[in-house]
């Protein structure tokens, strides 16, 4: 059971990190790495502004500001400068590597006995559970700190899902997902579509930075090496989504990004739980995006080769 | 509303593939016509059309479009005053979103783009009703993706969009070059009704001579980055296909003969 609450907590949490990603990747197609960096960025901020007496939310919401300054340098070198998108990415997320050492002094910073945003939920299910430290579901011991994560990042990850969506609807949300698809068209529509770019890469990287924020709070550190290849799980977890429910609207497509975090992070859980090497998580992440890319053609052709065959007989 | 001043382009230069596009050219085109621009291929008819749209800053030379100059202007600013059709039929309209979504972007063309809900049921009844206008039963697909429609369909809604809110100027760059002749045909007339209906001052580069003697009030030919010919008022009304080809002729010939005339010379003098 604390497995799966574990893993539900971890997949809301990540789940923020690809919505995010769904802005960049999917909606205005820029590839971007800066995510690496900027989840990082999120986690060491909350962990020193917390550690140092800060109220979470505080800490929280001044670290999304900080993704989404990352987001929009990225935006701006890719835009202004005109460097290649994945370097642009690779720029800003090799200098946070550095910037994040600097924020935190030091590669990792605990975080034990400190309030987080999910203090909240905690106090409202003491409350109801009339002090007592743990509580059961559905037969099951589960703690009063874990289950209130839980409830917690639940009500960020509909809430933010629910604004996403709101916002890809308004006609600043529609230019902006029309620029990944035409950006021909979107500057004959008059829209300045350099900016689009640097504005999308920022929310982007604020989501990002939110669900490093929520990450350190809900593991207790931050850790200058926990953004590595959070970039492909992100892309794993969309195309997982993508898998599971289709794109046949937005709110289908929010939704499905957000199961499929939560069914990646159940399958990493269930697999770690088998015997897989922790080592090795991240080759068969890797892997796992390459099928996932490739399979889609790879099906293709066997259709056009069989269906082919049946022809000639 | 229109006035091009010594406009120059010259691309690759200082290098061996550098290319004369425009050399000075001056044209002014009055509120309400509709001008075709003729060529040969490389006559800086397209390039023309571009520059005024912004795709790129001429070297020399001014453009001013009613009364504002916009030399300097980027191409998403023009989108204030000028709409566009694109030879491409993809290229002027988002394939993965919807019809209605493609539309409402074209409501709002060169404006704020605010933070409200962009379509609601009045939106799309108010786009029904002008989609109508198109008569291809587009209306009641409203939803569906851009990307399911042909060629032709797109033409004529990227026409619709261009022209949503009433444009300056209306920039059609061989609109039609790219449809099979039913469609082509049927995007011309469309042409034809919506610059007559919403009287708009327009400018169209075309291959086809037919279109360029039947739609337009007045055709400009243009031949190595200048303006050759000019018919307008009577000496238009009375233009047909056989005289367009015969100055055609005419301006290949007279190149022709520079040529051989150069290459004579340069035999029996170097």
């Amino acid at each position: 059971m604390n497995l799966i609450i574990g893993a539900f907590t971890i997949g809301l949490i990540l789940s923020l990190l690809s919505l995010g990603m769904l802005i960049s990747f999917r909606m205005i197609r820029f590839t971007d790495i800066t995510v690496d960096g900027s989840l990082t960025l999120g986690a060491a901020i909350t962990a020193v502004l917390i550690s140092s007496g800060w109220s979470p939310w505080l800490a929280t919401t001044v670290a999304v500001a900080a993704g989404m300054l990352a987001g929009s340098v990225t935006g701006l070198l890719y835009t202004r400068f005109k460097i290649q998108e994945i370097l642009s990415g690779i720029l800003v997320m090799t200098a946070l590597y550095s910037i994040n050492l600097r924020i935190m002094g030091r590669s990792n910073i605990p975080l034990l006995d400190t309030k987080t945003v999910s203090a909240p939920a905690e106090q409202w299910l003491l409350s109801v559970n009339s002090g007592e430290a743990s509580l059961f579901v559905a037969g099951w011991q589960v703690s009063v700190m874990d289950l209130s994560v839980l409830i917690s990042s639940l009500i960020f990850c509909v809430l933010i899902g629910w604004l996403l969506l709101r916002f890809l609807l308004t006609h600043f949300g529609t230019v902006l997902r029309a620029t990944g698809n035409n950006v021909q068209m979107v500057r004959a529509q008059g829209v300045n579509n350099n900016l689009m770019i640097v504005i999308s890469l920022a929310i982007s990287n604020g989501l990002v930075a939110l669900s490093g924020a929520m990450l350190a709070q809900y593991q207790g550190f931050a850790d200058v090496q926990m953004g590595i290849g959070m970039m492909v799980w992100g892309l794993a977890s969309i195309i997982i989504g993508e898998a599971l429910v289709g794109k046949t609207s937005l709110g289908v497509t929010i939704a499905g990004t957000v199961l499929g975090t939560i069914l990646f992070r159940l399958l990493i859980a269930i697999a770690l739980r088998w015997g897989l090497n922790p080592n090795d998580l991240k080759l068969v992440t890797a892997f796992f995006v390459f099928a996932a890319l490739v399979a889609p053609q790879w099906f293709k052709s066997l259709h056009r080769k069989l269906s082919k065959s049946s022809n000639h007989a | 509303m229109l006035e091009i001043k010594g406009l120059s382009k010259t691309f690759f230069a200082g290098t061996v593939n550098e290319v004369r596009a425009l050399s000075a050219v001056d044209l002014q085109i009055e509120e309400g016509s509709f001008t075709a621009i003729i060529g040969t291929n490389g006559s800086g008819k397209s390039t023309l059309l571009n520059a005024i749209a912004g795709s790129f800053l001429p070297d020399q030379g001014r453009i001013s479009v009613a009364n504002e100059d916009i030399t300097s202007w980027s191409e998403f600013r023009r989108a204030v005053l000028i709409g566009r059709v694109f030879q491409n039929p993809f290229a002027g309209t988002a394939a993965d979103m919807s019809i209605a979504e493609n539309i409402v972007m074209a409501m709002r063309r060169g404006l704020k783009r605010p933070l409200t809900t962009a379509l609601n049921r009045k939106v799309k009844e108010e786009m029904a009703e002008r989609v109508r206008t198109l008569k291809m039963g587009l209306e009641d697909r409203l939803d569906n993706p851009m990307g399911t429609l042909s060629g032709g369909q797109r033409q004529a809604l990227t026409l619709l969009m261009a022209t949503w809110l009433k444009p300056k100027l209306l920039l059609l760059d061989e609109h039609t070059a790219a449809l099979d002749p039913k469609s082509a045909a049927k995007v011309a007339e469309l042409t034809r009704q919506i610059i007559a209906d919403d009287n708009l001052t327009a400018m169209m580069v075309t291959h086809s001579m037919q279109q360029a003697v039947e739609l337009p009030d007045r055709v400009v030919m243009m031949h190595k980055g200048n303006i050759v010919e000019d018919y307008r008022h009577e000496q238009k009304k009375r233009l047909r296909i056989p005289d367009l080809l015969e100055t055609f002729d005419r301006i290949q010939k007279r190149e022709l003969f520079d040529e051989t005339v150069a290459d004579l010379l340069k035999k029996q003098y170097i």
